[in-house]
């Protein structure tokens, strides 16, 4: 202790008075700190408000997507119109194309209109806009499948236009028709007629989830189910490459490189990649990648290495931030017993470092996985999630687009069903990032290591 | 604990992958016009359902990005078929004859519609030419002198207009629906209120003449639309005023919360755009590379399927969706069949 007088500072003249009595000095800095407090609440309960107000419209607009208005249909395939000479070969009942078999689905609708008995006026040719422009093809789909049935009547579970669906689920009204040349109020009497009958529901959507994206006729149809594959696939190759190439740059910076100004230059810039806007990579995906490798458009594959570019300095920025976390003593713990630098770094510091390297790439990827703009310059907007890949390593190569892209593109359709989707495509996105940054919460809770 | 002892190998595994997949193309590519886009993607879909060849991937982008890329070469790693709403420019073929893309069979699918439309609450127009070019030109003519656009309102273009502030929003330039903007309406409009004569007789060219025309005015007033017809359609339901420029096919499909005005007096339909009356109408193309055509699985069929009667003659899917059917469609089969190369465009 010092020896100093304890009173030569403070003024004497201090009145006496208790200490729960505050003085206007300690009211006021109590004051600001209950302001700041304040502060930080509102801005919090702010923050807040906008999430529940995101989430909230996106599950209001998205929601209705995963349900489907589909009609129960009984087609009387006419052995005239399908297989004249009675071959039941396929590529003879091929030639009949999906557009051949509207004659078969007008009257089948002429008959279940008169089976729902409703008198109506709309042209018999007009009936069948009640249907998906798509029910020719699942009914042709379905005879080349098994030419037998040709012949019979078989009741087909089809999907209803997107006016008829958008009907059922609130979207649109009788008044909302008048103008429209799509369907007309008359139609929906029979709609209701026939919903009365039991022979049009609504019911979950399976094939939004696991289906092809759809032509601009046909928004009922389209699905998610190819572009989720296509996003699969960029991540894959975003995980094969990135991983691999972050750490290793990672483990050299971090473990063996000399710190000097060209050290210095790499790191500078690593940082500074993190922070390019995507779409710059996607320039240079398209000039690199398919001008001069010649690699294939709208590839998953090349899709992938541009999006590895974007993910690479957020990967070695917390492969670095871990690998500098495991104390220097486990180093030096190492090397006294007589290992090599390289195996103290991949027996002992590597491993204390996976659990940060995990979960910096779960972020990265999922960061990854959100990505439109790159994606744009290298063909994989636009109607290209069509088919399903031919195999496992054709996924690759095929042309896809990805779950953004594919919402992208939804969005910027004209049917108003193809927005719907758009907002159910955010649905299924969003699970998929919760899921990833559960992922790497989850991970850093179990395997990280405090010293 | 983990032991990683091998990280080289793999690293070494996928990157020798990566060349030996680059292999034939086996789908047709497409890219261009957001007008053609809906058109292509309906063709592609019913041409992936009934051939033995994979779904045509189509992309958009708009006409002059679409031939700009299609310009970029021939070769496997290029597009195949670009879409435009507005003829290939001279300028644009040479482009293209530079980088190697000498044979270019030019197929015209239809005709689309341009089409007037405000918000559905608000009150209905009927437009002329001279209406639109009084609304947006940046110089006018008003009592025989040429002077800045004054309007701010369209009343004061035309007591018989409601009496609404103006606001336009009309496609950008690198829209193929721009120029027909300019040259049906604009250009229509600057003759017809005399300013043509008027900024010819005070010394300018012809050509000049008619720039002074299309040079529209900067004043906020009208807002150019570099996105798709749903960015026009969300502009319109910010500001109840505003009046949009759109596709036939579009407004069809939003006549919930769009309403169309007349031009002229005459409503746009299919009937009247293909009779011609509707005077605001264009022709589709699509641009096929003959170089591809036997390189490239199902180039030709696909061409040959877009044209069709089953897809792009009357009552066909195209034409459900809002294309005018080409009356000389039988000649365009023609073109694509004998694979008919088209001439340089005039200047």
């Amino acid at each position: 202790m010092t020896d100093l007088p304890l009173h030569g500072a403070m003024p004497e003249a201090r009145p006496a008075r208790s200490i729960l009595d505050l003085d206007p000095r300690t009211r006021a800095r109590n004051r600001a700190e209950a302001r700041f407090r304040a502060y930080g609440l509102g801005a919090l309960l702010v923050g807040l408000f906008f999430l529940v107000l995101l989430l909230g419209s996106i599950l209001l607009n998205g929601l209705s997507a995963f349900t489907q208005t589909r009609i129960q249909l009984p087609v009387e395939l006419l052995e005239s119109e399908l297989d004249p000479q009675g071959t039941r070969d396929p590529a003879v009942i091929g030639e009949t194309s999906s557009l051949g078999y509207g004659d078969l689905i007008e009257a089948a609708m002429v008959q279940a209109v008169a089976a729902a008995g409703v008198p109506t006026a709309i042209e018999p040719g007009d009936l069948e806009d009640i249907l998906s422009p798509g029910a020719g093809a699942q009914i042709r789909e379905a005879v080349l499948r098994d030419p037998s049935l040709i012949g019979q009547t078989v009741t087909f579970d089809l999907l209803a236009s997107s006016r008829v669906d958008g009907y059922v689920k609130g979207r649109v009204t009788r008044e909302s028709l008048a103008n429209d040349r799509n369907l007309r109020p008359e139609h929906l009497d029979i709609v209701d007629a026939m919903r009365e009958a039991g022979t049009i529901e609504r019911g979950f959507n399976a094939d939004f989830i696991t289906g092809a994206d759809a032509s601009e006729r046909r928004p009922e149809e389209a699905g998610m189910g190819v572009a989720m594959i296509g996003s699969l696939y960029t991540m894959l190759v975003v995980l094969a490459l990135s991983l691999p190439i972050g750490v290793a740059a990672s483990i050299y910076l971090e473990e063996f490189a000399p710190k000097n100004r060209f050290t210095d230059l790499i790191e500078v810039n690593i940082a500074n990649l993190a922070a390019v806007p995507s779409i710059v990579y996607g320039i240079l995906g398209l000039a690199v990648f398919i001008q001069f490798m010649g690699l294939p458009q709208s590839a998953p594959l090349v899709g992938g290495l541009v999006l590895t570019l974007l993910t690479l300095p957020t990967i070695i920025i917390a492969t670095r931030a871990s690998l500098k976390a495991v104390p220097p003593s486990i180093r030096d713990a190492a090397l006294g017993v007589g290992a090599s630098k390289m195996q103290s770094v991949f027996h002992h510091v590597l491993p204390l470092a996976i659990p940060g390297i995990m979960t910096g790439t779960i972020i990265g990827m999922a960061h990854a996985l959100g990505e439109t703009a790159p994606l744009l310059l290298i063909g994989m907007v636009g109607f290209v999630a069509s088919n399903y890949p031919n195999g496992a390593l054709d996924g690759f190569t095929s042309p896809n687009s990805a779950m953004p892209a594919q919402i992208y593109e939804w969005a910027k359709r004209a049917d108003p069903a193809f927005y719907e989707r758009a907002w159910g495509g955010i649905v299924i996105l969003l699970v998929f990032l919760l899921l990833m940054n559960l992922a790497a919460v989850l991970v850093r809770r179990r395997f990280e290591r405090r010293w | 604990m983990f032991h990683v002892k091998r990280p080289a190998t793999a690293l070494a595994l996928v990157l020798a992958a990566a060349p030996a997949l680059a292999q034939t193309r086996e789908n047709v590519q497409v890219a261009g016009s957001s007008t053609v886009l809906p058109y292509a993607t309906i063709v592609a879909e019913a041409f992936g359902e009934n051939f033995d060849f994979p779904t045509p991937v189509v992309e958009g982008g708009g006409s002059g990005a679409g031939l700009a890329r299609f310009c970029e070469g021939v070769g496997e790693n290029q597009i195949d078929i670009a879409n435009s709403s507005r003829p290939l420019r001279a300028g644009e073929f040479e482009t293209c004859a530079a980088n190697g893309v000498t044979d270019i069979i030019e197929v015209r699918i239809g005709y689309d519609g341009i089409v007037f439309a405000s918000a559905k609450a608000g009150p209905a127009f009927a437009f002329t030419p001279e209406h639109w070019f009084n609304a947006l030109a940046a110089q006018v003519v008003q009592d025989g002198q040429i002077v800045a656009n004054p309007y701010t309102n369209w009343s004061q273009i035309d007591p018989a207009l409601p009496d609404q502030e103006i606001a336009a929003f009309i496609p950008g330039t690198k829209h193929g629906t721009r120029e027909v903007f300019e040259d049906n309406v604009i250009l229509e409009g600057c003759e017809a209120t005399g300013a043509l004569e008027a900024f010819t007789a005070s010394g300018l060219d012809e050509d000049a003449a008619e720039e002074a025309c299309l040079t529209l005015r900067t004043d906020g007033v009208s807002t150019d639309i570099d996105g798709d017809y749903n960015e026009t359609l969300a502009r319109l339901d910010a500001n109840p005023n505003g009046i949009g420029v759109f596709g036939l096919a579009f407004y069809e499909n939003n006549t919930d919360r769009l309403q169309v005005a007349t031009m002229s007096g005459v409503t746009p339909s299919t009937e009247s755009i293909a009779s011609g009356e509707y005077p605001v109408s264009r022709p589709l193309f699509f641009y096929v590379k003959k170089a591809h055509i036997g390189v490239i699985p199902g180039l030709k069929d696909f061409a040959e399927f877009f044209v069709s009667d089953d897809m792009a003659g009357p009552g066909g899917p195209l034409s459900d969706y809002g294309l005018v059917s080409d009356p000389e469609l039988a000649s365009v089969q023609e073109i694509v069949a004998s694979e008919t190369v088209m001439a340089a465009p005039a200047e």
